[in-house]
């Protein structure tokens, strides 16, 4: 239903065309300071294709209405693209059944406040024990301690090695009486990709079922939540060429049809009285109000223009990307650049968290932004995470389909300005 | 690189590399207050001890960027031996020179700040706060401040200021003005709190 059907393939080889790609995208046509924008920032959000905008457009200029409600043509058309959104979504994860297990959401966060505040509530008893691990984004630490706070659960912690792996040597003991390991499929600071499915045969052993919080891995990497075997997959459409505003639950079906209603509203009920309601069918049950339409068209769009590129393509492109940053930084800079993270491309994914000798972050990043060059410095929502680095912040670089490896280059350039303006 | 050198005087790292007035003092009788950025985790402790309506000594410990380590570093300096009335008149130009010059900057420096946002004062972003305070966060409080003042500038006289004229390049790096008035909130806090000792 998009106006211009994507570019044709970018890619020679297995590997992307970049420059091709680019052209793709309009916020490559502006500089940054005057320079020649370098966006090394798409783990907190990423880019847009035209494709993604053209498509979020065409559905404002001529479908919009609202879902679920209408019977004019306007109103079909709207339900049409909002259902083709969903299927998209679920093909693009491999869901058994996408019409009733991929509910949206605003974001990731929203996905896993969403299986707190209902599976949680609803499964969970004083004492139970929910595994997390201590690289975790606060949206997948924060709802379990809120959780734990309301009715009393026991915390655990995978920890990581020092190579920045998770140490898997004790999970056998932790999952022991677990009901849940909530873990991330892709350290948001560190780049690491733990074993997910390893982590899955170990806990669903143990009784306990998974959730994945997949916002950095499912823009990056085929994720098939089948092969996986996880029970609950949250992400977001912003760090995927898609807009922000929307994310995506991913659950069992039969988990979901257990959980009682998350928000409550229109649209989530099949029958309200003075004195109760029906909740609605899967997956309406989980999406009160009027959800977020153009949204999820826009996703779709992203989503199908990844499918072009191609996931194993995306995953080749991140991973000889990775391989040559780490090695170029190290031959350019050694000892005095620290990269919190796994040293190998390998099980890692297009993330790097910087140290430069002593220069605080922020100084680093104002350096850098000076050269056009945009990273992040902070804490990245990963306190717990910061304090077992030791650290207050990092600045932190990230690399998608757009960047190549003239955007290392510049990195690197910048980070030398830095070392010689704080000598 | 202009804009940087402007935001990297040489005064400024010379304090971030050797940080004036750096450690602890006893408490009691020395006061300790403690300010915190939650969106970069720099954090600032300002120790002070007040003798006879005199701020007779000041250290500063904590950690962070180099404009909000240099900021308390130099403020260190320019307070040290003064009349409390001296510091909270200090504490108030210096608040105003990271607000008044945002808008006065904003004619010459295109990028720093355009359009109808200049008045408001980029210290009043949200989770900048001081902690360990009563009612509402400091910071707010000081952003209200800077804001009136904003609405009615007052010439701020760079000879009174003195070394502290060094951190005025930071207003037109808004996102880094909370870095530099960091100490300075935590320092009136601590003089609050010692006065109602």
């Amino acid at each position: 239903m998009s106006p211009n059907p994507p570019s044709p393939v970018a890619r020679t080889a297995g590997v992307l065309d970049v420059a091709r790609l680019k052209r793709d995208f309009p916020v490559f046509e502006r500089t940054a300071r005057g320079k020649r924008l370098v966006y090394l920032d798409s783990a907190a959000s990423s880019q847009h294709p035209r494709q993604v905008l053209q498509a979020m457009d065409h559905y404002y200029e001529h479908s919009h209405a609202n879902v679920h409600r209408g019977v004019y043509e306007l109103a079909e058309e709207a339900d049409d693209l909002y259902d083709q959104a969903r299927r998209a979504v679920g093909r693009f994860v491999g869901a058994a059944d996408p019409e009733r297990e991929v509910i949206f959401t605003k974001n990731a966060t929203e996905s896993v406040n969403l299986v707190a505040s209902t599976w949680g509530r609803h499964s969970l008893r004083s004492g139970d024990v929910v595994v997390l691990t201590e690289m975790e984004h606060h949206a997948n630490v924060v709802p379990w301690l809120m959780l734990a706070d309301e009715i009393g659960l026991e915390l655990r912690w995978l920890e990581i090695d020092d190579q920045y792996r998770l140490d898997l040597e004790p999970l056998d003991r932790l999952v022991d009486g677990a009901r849940l390991v909530a873990v991330t499929a892709m350290s948001n600071v560190l780049g690491t990709i733990p074993p997910l499915r390893q982590i899955t045969e170990t806990a669903h052993a143990a009784g306990a079922v998974v959730l994945a919080d997949g916002a950095q891995l499912v823009p990056h990497q085929r994720v098939d939540v089948a092969e996986l075997g996880i029970d609950f997959l949250a992400f977001s459409g912003h760090k995927m060429l898609g807009p922000t505003g929307i994310g995506v639950l991913w659950a069992r079906r039969s988990l979901l049809e257990a959980m009682p209603p998350f928000l409550g509203g229109g649209g989530m009920i099949r029958d309200v009285r003075r004195d109760g309601f029906v909740a609605n069918e899967l997956p309406w049950k989980f999406e009160a109000g009027t959800p977020p339409i153009a949204e999820a068209v826009g996703l779709a769009a992203a989503i199908e223009y990844l499918e072009e590129l191609g996931m194993d393509a995306v995953a080749a492109h991140d991973h000889d990307l990775t391989a040559y940053a780490l090695a170029s930084l190290q031959e350019r800079f050694g000892d005095e650049l620290l990269i919190h993270g796994p040293r190998s491309a390998e099980g890692r994914g297009a993330v790097l968290s910087l140290a430069y000798r002593d220069i605080h972050p922020h100084d680093l990043a104002q350096v850098l932004d000076q050269a056009g060059v945009c990273v992040r410095a902070g804490h990245h929502c990963a306190k717990p995470l910061m304090r077992r680095l030791g650290v207050g912040a990092t600045a932190r670089a990230s690399f998608y389909v757009y960047n190549d490896e003239a955007d290392v280059d510049a990195l690197a350039d910048a980070l030398a300005e830095a070392g010689t303006l704080f000598g | 690189m202009s804009g940087l050198e402007d935001l990297y005087r040489e005064i400024i790292l010379d304090h971030y590399r050797s940080p004036r007035n750096r450690g602890e003092l006893p408490t009691p009788p020395a006061q300790r207050a403690e300010g915190f950025n939650p969106l970069c985790g720099d954090e600032v402790v300002v120790y002070v001890q007040v003798d006879d309506g005199i701020l007779s000594d000041i250290r500063i410990a904590g950690q962070g960027c180099s404009i909000s380590q240099s900021s308390a570093s130099l403020m260190s300096a320019a307070v040290k031996g003064k009349p409390l009335s001296e510091v909270r008149a200090l504490i108030d130009t210096f608040k105003a020179m990271m607000s008044i010059h945002q808008s006065s900057l904003a004619s010459q420096a295109g990028d720093a700040a355009e359009g109808p946002g200049i008045s408001e004062d980029p210290a009043a972003a949200p989770g900048d706060r001081v902690v360990a305070t009563s009612s509402s966060p400091d910071a707010d409080d000081a952003a209200r401040d800077d804001l009136d003042d904003a609405f009615e500038p007052e010439p701020v006289d760079p000879e009174a200021l003195g070394e502290l004229a060094a951190l005025q390049g930071v207003v037109k790096f808004p996102v880094r003005i909370k870095c530099a008035t960091l100490s300075w909130n935590t320092l009136a806090q601590g003089l609050d709190e010692a006065a109602a000792r």
